[in-house]
């Protein structure tokens, strides 16, 4: 797998334009995103205190934020007591270092994988390759992913721009010891891939994960996943490495209350998640590593308006409720973090010195259906135009603005704008030129009136 | 009642009519209508696409013009969103700006508000015998939450039948600048509700936004569906007499 997404140099608008007009990937998603989209408003709705219960996440989230140094410091304290070993990252080179020489120093060559963003945000597997490290993905959309070389393009589903005949392709093409006459059934496509993994998870020594949570409190980790795999990872090897990112901590214990309910429901659409897995340091004979990632989290913290992206769980759900992500799909975003989150969080993290990073901000028709799915209410438009202001512009465009803005600060000129357009009216071509023809492409133009509003008020009414 | 008219500038320039709907309709329910003539625009197009200062100096001009006013009447959901959602964030806490802002914005109504929560009317006395359907727009429905008011609004025209549309909550595509800086998705996301409005068999789509209006409106035009796209407020004025 190449380290960048290579298959998507372009802005975010050229790569959408290319995804929109694939008609199989626009049904996969849309099916996909329908679907989940009305599980999570059923299973929601269910829930009379849902508004207190998010109101809860993002207040908890905030008081860690403002409190993450010392609850970072309690957290290591806690970790430690319980013979855990934890090590701090301040960027991708610096945690996949760190891995790689934990990997190395206990002789193996092959490890396990639980699904995890943090890790493939620093691109562990391609950094653990150059060291000749094996990294198995063992989530099956990750699999899915991992087998076909590409990319993911949801935070949950990565692999839900594929549909399950493709699926069976890439089974057949890539998963030794798998029966040639597969069919596209997901059982038959499941127990293919349960066969793959039981050897692997049986055979390694080393699993690397992420997680969910951090509690400062008790030093547990928790990771939150559907198939169990992850729970293979997590118990049967030796060694276990968790690279997590610095936001994904918690006070107390008892603050899981809120995020157990909170995450199932956003995210797969179910009231109680499948398999949850919490443990807290190591076990005799087995050794614990939690490697603590910046990455660019700090400076996200220094920003006023933008370091509420912090509080996000990786639910998803601002995905799935996301017209601009359901039609561009999660490729075009051009990061593992896809769809609106992506579009604040990427941005930051990176920030915009390339033309796609750039035009994330405006990967958005600031519609608004993502602030109101967040379990942890982050105002998403909110940052998006906060990152719009900081975002370099075509001096083109910063031109059309100012005059724009010239005419509109006052009402005589904005008169005088509006007659000379009248005059011109019969004029209006049926296409415009230049960028104005990214508008008559697909729509027509309204008729210019032959009076402004202004003007027939006054001719009429001003007494 | 008094009120002042804001317009907003794209009704000024391109839809004079929805103006002078909301003007009859108001002075119908006995309300006397002002139009301060100093009023421009929002500043919703330069804050939203990335042009703060731009903005803030609209959004300065916009405080001036409605300052005193009883009551401030927008025949757009989305400026008045922009004026009651954003207008807050522009000014530094505690500064003369804030100040304003304060005192104007809790006096600024979208149309059907006004109506319903201010007037205490459903019922203006509208006649209109055709299918029509809604849609809420973003704006109106996630930034001001104005939730069934436009639809009971509508409920009550005599002669009208109002259809649901499917999907009805889901953005259209318009966003402002997005329409021309991601006119693929923008086109695909208007493809898709025209596609559940021609599924309503309405004859006329109804919005209280001209703006989102324009964009599906410009989409119906170019594929020649023949389906006409109407402003809230102009099916609200029309009366029997009208006709
Ligand atoms: S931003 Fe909110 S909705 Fe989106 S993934 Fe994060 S927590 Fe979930």
């Amino acid at each position: 797998m190449s380290s960048t997404f290579l298959g998507m140099p372009g802005d975010f608008p050229k790569n959408a334009e290319k995804a929109v007009q694939n008609s199989q990937l626009r049904y996969n998603l849309r099916k996909a995103t329908h679907t989940i989209r009305g599980k999570r408003a059923s299973v929601v709705g269910e829930l009379p205190d849902w508004q207190e219960l998010r109101a809860a996440g993002k207040a908890i989230k905030d008081h860690t934020l403002r409190n993450l140094d010392r609850y970072l410091v309690q957290l290591e304290e806690s970790v430690t007591r319980a013979g855990g070993t934890v090590h701090w990252a301040r960027d991708a080179a610096e945690a996949n270092r760190i891995v790689a020489g934990l990997v190395k120093a206990t002789g193996e060559t092959e490890v396990v994988k639980v699904k995890s963003m943090a890790t493939q945000e620093i691109e562990l597997n391609q950094a653990l390759a150059a060291e000749g490290i094996t990294a198995y993905e063992t989530d099956l959309a990750e699999l899915i992913v991992q087998l076909g070389d590409d990319f993911p393009s949801h935070i949950l589903v990565p692999a839900i721009h594929r549909n399950r005949s493709e699926i069976r392709e890439i089974f057949l093409d890539k998963m030794p010891k798998v029966p040639d006459n597969l069919t596209d059934d997901p059982p038959a496509l499941a127990e293919a891939a349960r066969l793959h993994l039981r050897e692997r998870f049986l055979k390694s020594k080393v699993a690397i994960s992420g997680a969910n949570f951090m509690v400062a409190e008790t030093g547990t980790l928790v990771v939150l996943e559907s198939e169990g795999n992850g729970r293979m990872c997590l118990t049967l090897p030796r060694t276990l490495i968790s690279v997590v990112g610095i936001e994904k901590l918690l006070p107390t214990w008892r603050d899981l209350e809120v995020f157990l309910q909170l995450l199932p429901r956003s995210s797969t659409g179910e009231r109680m998640n499948p398999y949850t897995s919490m443990w807290t340091g190591a076990v005799e004979g087995q050794e614990f590593h939690l490697v603590l990632l910046d990455n660019g989290r700090t400076d996200v913290l220094a920003d006023e308006v933008g370091r509420q992206a912090l509080r996000c769980i990786r639910c998803s759900a601002c995905l799935n409720v996301c017209p601009v992500y359901e039609r561009a799909g999660g490729h075009a975003y051009g990061s593992v973090y896809p769809g609106p989150i992506g579009a604040i969080l990427t941005p930051q993290l990176r920030g915009m010195g390339s033309e796609l990073d750039a035009s994330l901000p405006y990967a958005s028709s600031l519609c608004g259906a993502c602030y109101e799915a967040c379990p942890v209410a982050i105002d998403i438009p909110e940052v998006l135009v906060d990152l719009r202001a900081k975002a370099p512009h075509s001096a083109a465009e910063r031109a059309g603005m100012k005059v724009a803005g010239w005419i509109l600060n006052d009402h005589e000129r904005l008169a005088r704008a509006q007659r000379a357009a009248t005059k011109l009216r019969k004029l209006v071509p049926k296409r415009l030129p230049g960028p104005l023809s990214a508008w008559t492409d697909t729509r027509d133009v309204p008729e210019i009136p032959e009076e402004s509003f202004r003007d027939w008020w006054e001719r009429n009414e001003r007494a | 009642m008094r009120v002042a008219l804001f317009i907003t500038c794209v009704n000024d320039t391109l839809f004079p009519g929805t103006g002078k709907a909301v003007v009859s309709l108001l002075r119908r329910l006995g309300c006397e209508v002002d139009f301060p003539a100093a009023q421009t625009c929002c500043g919703q197009m330069h804050v939203n696409t990335g042009y703060r200062a731009e903005g803030v100096r609209l959004a300065r001009h916009f405080t001036e013009v409605f300052a005193g006013y009883e009551a401030v009447v927008a025949p757009s959901g989305s400026c008045a969103a922009m004026v009651r959602e954003q207008y807050p964030k522009l000014a530094k806490p505690g500064s003369k700006g804030a100040a304003a802002i304060a005192e104007v914005v809790p006096r600024v109504y979208e149309l059907s508000e006004f109506l319903i929560d201010v007037l205490k009317v459903e019922d203006v006395g509208a006649y209109f015998p055709h299918r029509v359907t809604y849609h809420p727009t973003c704006h109106s429905l996630r930034g001001l939450h104005l939730g069934d008011r436009p639809t009971r609004l509508l409920q009550h025209v005599r002669g009208l039948e109002l259809v649901p549309l499917p999907g009805a909550e889901e953005c259209c595509g318009f966003g402002g600048t997005f329409a021309v800086k991601n006119p693929a998705v923008s086109a695909a996301m208007g493809a898709d509700k025209t596609r559940n409005i021609l599924d309503t068999g309405a004859e006329v789509l109804c919005a209280a936004d001209n703006s989102c209006l324009m964009h599906i409106g410009g989409t119906l035009s170019r594929q020649k569906t023949g389906v006409r796209t109407m402003h809230l407020a102009e099916i609200l004025a029309s009366t029997e007499e009208a006709q």
